[in-house]
Parts: C-alpha cells; structure tokens; sequence
C-alpha cells in the first residue's frame, strides 16, 4: 500500500496560471495537481489565429487534455519566437528549451461560422514531421477539434489511443432538480439528455455510445431505463416489483446485468437490452450489487455482503462459482475493471475516509490513488490509463480524474453545482 | 417486455421528466500529414460519430409533460372508497391520520449496521398488518432509506434491506404479498441532509406509505 504524495511545483503554477485563468467563463474547471517525472516534454506553440476566433485558445484545450494524461509535459512557450509553420521554427531555441516534440498550428477563418484549422507535430531532434492535420470546423466544432488534435499528439507520441475526443455522462444535482449529463471527457460541453424532479443515478454508457441506461426515481422507486441519446427516446427494461437498479452493459451491448429485488432482497440478474430474457445470476440471502463487466464478457464482478461486510467478488457470467476478490477492509465497493482486465478499480473505506484503489488482479497488490474522504463510482478511460470519479469539496460533489499511477489530478469541477455518478464513455 | 411496457406508459403520461437528444459536434477531417501513413495511423481516422450528424432529429427529443399525477409502482392510484368492515366510530375519518392511532405512525427506524425492527415498533407494525388484512385493495409500499455515506447503489441496497424488514414482518402477520411492496430510495431521499450521527440515524428508515395516498 503506497501513497504518493502531490507534486506541487512551479511548473504546477505556471500551469494553473496560464489555464485556469482562461477557463473563467467555462462551465468547469481543470487543476492538475501533479505530474509523473518521465512525462514527454512538449512545445505547444499558440496557433496562429484570427482575433475573432471562439475562446478559449486551441491550444489552451490541447494543453489541458496533454496535461490530464500525465505523461506529457508542456515547455514554457511565452515570449521569443512563435512559428506556425515548420519552416520558421528555430529548433536550437526549442531543444534548449527542453522540448521533444513541438506542435504549431494556424487558424483561418473560411466563412462567418467556418474555421480551417492546420496543425503539426515535429520532431525537436530529427526536425521532420510526426503527424499533421487540416480540419474544416464549424463555430460549434471547436472544443471537438482541439480534442481531436491532442488525440493525435497523445497517440504519436506515446503509441496509445487517446480518449480526449471521448464522452462521460454525470448526474448534475441543480436546487431540487436532477440532471443527467453528456459533456466531453474534459466535462466540458455539457448537454442535459434527462431532467428530472426526482433522483437519477447509476448512469452507463452502452460499448457504442450510442445509448445509456440508467435508474430514474419518477416513479417513486428505482425503475433503469434506457435511453437513445441520438434523439432522446427510451424505454423502461427493468421496471419489476421492487428496486430496479445498477445497469452493467455486457461488451457486446446485448444485455444488462441489473441489480433487482422483484424475488425479495437485492440480487443480480441478466435482462436483455430491450427488457426481454430475464434470468437471475445470483441467490441467498445477503446483498448482490453493483455488477461491473469483465471486457471479454465472461466475468461479472459485483459487491457483496455474504461475507459479513461489502466486499468485491466474482462470478462466471453464466452465474454460479462465486470467489471473494478483495481482503483489504471491511468496506471494498463499487467495483470497475480495466479495458484490458488486469486492474480492478474501487472505493474503499479505511479510518472513515472512502478512498479510489487500483487492484493488480494477477497479483492482488493494491494502491490507494486518490487523497480526498468521499471517493465514488470510479470507471475508467477507453484506453485504461485514467480513472474518472465523484468526490466531495467544500461540501459539494466535483469530478475529478486521476492516472492509474496515482500521479496526475485533475478536477473537473462545475461551479455551483452538485456533479456525482460519472461514467467514462465510448 | 409485457411487465415493462405498462409503467412505460404511464411514466410517459404521468412523469415530471423530459428527455432530451445531442447535437452531433463531431469536426470532419482530412489528412494533411506530409510524411504519409504513420505507425498506427491516427490521423487518418474519421471522427467517430459524423454518421449521425444527418439523423435530423439532433439536438431535440423526446419530451413528455408532468400532469403532477404520481404512480406506485407502475398501479393506477386506487381511489375506490374501502371496502372490508370498517369500525362505525371511524365512520367519515380516516384511521391512518388519526394520530391517536398507531397507524399514523410510519417510520421505523433501525440500528446501525442492522435490519431487523426493533420491538418497539410491533405495535405500529401489527395496526398496519391489521389495516391491510381488512382491506384487501388497499395497498402499501415500503420505502427503505440508507444514510449518505459511501456507493449510492450499496447504499441503495441497505435501504432496500430496511424496507425487506418491513415487508417480512408485516407478511409474517398474514398480510397478502400482493398488497405490499419494498422498494428502496437508498440515500436519494434523505430526511436529514446533515452529517451528524443524528441526521445519519434520521435516515436509517423505513417509511410505510399507502397507494391512496
């Protein structure tokens, strides 16, 4: 059990200074919070752009999303030169400045609401190019565009699929009402699919993206619905006698693990995606919740009670042959696994603080990432590497995300609101 | 899909909820990459999602109206008058708001870490079981109530245990399984918001709410 401690260094400040004062007018706000020490240095250059161009900076979203990954690093770019194309830059300056790869860009406006945006990556040493793009962007394009180029900066430089141009979906808790929320993986664009008078939890992201599901309180119990988020329509598929609860996509997008008590007490069932086929998976006595999906379909992971206090455990997904997966406490919930299956994330209660670990789950070593008391619902990035989850901050619910190496934080905070129940999407 | 399908319809003729569908923001773009195919190629994939930008039905959906009725558990409200026999004294009065009547007391509330109810609440729960048993349309749910601290869903379940409690005791005196239903708000609906042990037990709690109400 490690704990590392936060970096705060003045490369921090410098970060926190240039981006956090550009995000004042944006719906949430991005601190990272510290830094691994072998991240990938990178000179991210201001594109050149019309003084008219929508705000914030593209390079001020790039750099948020390089920063958030945790393994990138920005190099100071202000004053001195600032090419945009390869043919101005002056490589001594940037090497002397410590930088691997430098990115330049421009920005032309082609119509009132058009923008032709082309960007490139360059290599400091080899001064020859690693990746170029030219978009055709609208107005409303702009965040999507810039996530889109810290994609390709990320997966050149580090050989993994970026998750900057990914979506998450959030319960957003505004006066009395309830709000669930797709914005981009930065919280960023926030769009409000569901809004309710009653609770909403326990959103999930069907593999394609396409629809989520998710438990309503309307109808004065849990009933999961399911929900196209192409043009809002939805259906209730697990509306029994009882509470109806904790939907888990199985990989393929067929079916739904749910958590019912329609047979008394809280077990977990298989249901078809449109409601048909129930079967149940789970028996006895104690509480079955909380299933979590292995991402080749054959596991299904859940929280239990059976052993006298929460646990995580394991079963077939055919159901049947249940092992105990987490020793560590006496409170291990809310279990998520990797997209490559090997790590187990959850919330663990220890000395009254509910903290996010990672769990190796070849050898059952453990870690404790996060350093807040009120961690929940962790899920993780399509490529693995960030863990997405709800905490506590003067008294109201921020998101924030984390590296599964513990070292790079970041929030996404709302202002004056109430963020809870995130999930990382497709 | 026939168990699913009625509260399906009420929800969408009773619910105070609207659906909404997303704007498709995906940037279309061309490679401009000098060197040609790069390992893994990233910059040669379309934005995921463009498809849908033609669907026509972007940034609008579904949106249903709350009449401000409500629903248990997908059952039309019973408005009929009781049937069974009724004591002549409580001819005109409702029983179950009299408050010198154990039936006007509906909150049970339970131990820490425990789900069974205490015997101080065998009256309340045998006035209940009576009520019921005498009126055989007459319907209850069972709400079970968790405090607020740790995963939503576990906690959901707890809830779901309280209202379990409820359930058996009152099943224990004969009432009929189809009169009686629990469900669990988890800590979604607390009665005290605040921190302290007190609001935590405030929330550790079954209520027993009836369909006519």
């Amino acid at each position: 059990m490690t704990y590392l401690p936060r970096l705060i260094s003045p490369f921090f400040l410098f970060c926190f200074f240039v981006f956090a004062t550009t995000q004042a007018n944006a719906a949430l706000e991005i601190q990272v919070t510290g830094g691994a020490s072998n991240r990938i240095p990178v000179a991210l250059i201001p594109f050149q752009s019309p003084s008219d161009r929508p705000s914030p900076a593209l390079t001020d979203i790039i750099g948020q999303d390089l920063l958030r990954s945790g393994q990138i690093k920005l190099v100071e770019t202000e004053g001195g030169q600032q090419p945009y194309e390869p043919a101005q830059i002056d490589y001594r300056v940037w090497q002397g400045k410590g930088a691997e790869a430098i990115v330049v860009g421009q920005v032309v406006r082609i119509s009132a609401s058009r923008f032709e945006i082309r960007f490139r990556l360059m290599d400091a040493s080899k001064q020859t190019q690693l990746a170029g793009l030219s978009m055709n962007v609208g107005v409303d394009q702009w965040r999507a565009a810039a996530h889109k180029i810290a994609d390709v900066i990320y997966e050149t430089l580090t050989g993994e699929p970026g998750v900057f141009n990914s979506r998450i979906a959030y319960v957003n808790k505004r006066g009395k009402q309830f709000e669930l929320k797709v914005a981009d993986a930065d919280g960023q664009n926030p769009q409000t699919v569901v809004r309710s008078n009653e609770p909403l939890i326990s959103p999930a992201f069907s593999p394609d993206g396409g629809r989520l599901a998710y438990v309503s309180f309307e109808d004065k119990k849990p009933v999961v619905y399911v929900q196209s988020l192409r043009d809002g329509s939805r259906r209730a598929v697990a509306a029994f006698k009882g509470s109806n609860s904790a939907p888990a996509w199985s990989p393929d997008g067929t079916r739904l693990a749910v958590t019912l008590t329609r047979d008394h007490g809280s077990q977990i069932y298989l249901i078809s995606a449109d409601g048909g086929g129930l079967s149940r998976l789970t028996s006895g006595g104690a509480i079955d919740t909380e299933p979590a999906w292995s991402p080749d379909g054959q596991w299904i992971y859940f929280t239990s009670d059976r052993g006298g206090s929460p646990q995580i455990y394991r079963m077939p997904a055919t159901g049947g042959d249940v092992k105990r997966v987490t020793f560590d406490g006496a409170y291990n919930v809310s279990p998520a696994i990797s997209p490559d299956g090997k790590l187990l994330a959850y919330i663990q209660r220890e000395g009254g603080r509910f903290r996010l670990v990672l769990q190796d789950l070849a050898n059952g070593q453990t870690r404790v990432l996060t350093d807040t008391a009120h961690d929940e619902s962790p899920s993780f990035a399509p490529n693995g590497r960030l863990l997405l989850y709800a905490t506590l901050s003067g008294g109201r619910g921020i998101l924030g995300t984390v590296t599964v190496d513990g070292r790079t934080k970041a929030r996404l905070s709302e202002s004056g609101s109430d963020a809870r129940e995130p999930v990382w999407g497709p | 899909m026939k168990q699913s399908l009625l509260p399906l319809l009420l929800i969408v003729a009773l619910s105070g909820c609207e659906t909404l569908g997303l704007s498709d923001k995906s940037a279309s773009i061309e490679d401009r990459n000098a060197s040609g195919a790069q390992p893994g190629g990233p910059a040669t994939s379309a934005s995921k999602g463009s498809a849908a930008a033609t669907s026509g039905v972007a940034g609008s959906g579904v949106e249903t109206t709350g009449l401000g009725g409500s629903s248990v558990a997908g059952q039309p409200l019973d408005a009929k008058p009781l049937e069974g026999p009724v004591d002549a004294s409580m001819k005109g009065a409702d029983p179950r708001k009299d408050p010198a009547s154990p039936l006007s007391k509906r909150s049970i509330f339970f131990d820490y870490d425990s789900y069974t109810v205490r015997d101080e609440y065998r009256t309340v729960i045998e006035a209940h079981a009576a009520y019921l048993m005498t009126r055989r349309s007459a319907r209850a749910i069972l709400q079970g109530n968790a405090d607020s601290r740790g995963s939503r869903e576990y906690n959901l379940a707890l809830g779901q245990k309280r209202a379990e409690a409820v359930r058996k005791a009152l099943a224990v005196l004969g009432v009929q399984e189809e009169q009686i239903e629990a469900v669990s708000f988890g800590e979604e609906k607390p009665r005290a918001v605040g921190e302290s042990e007190q609001d935590f037990a405030e929330n550790r709690r079954a209520d027993i709410v009836y369909g006519d109400e």
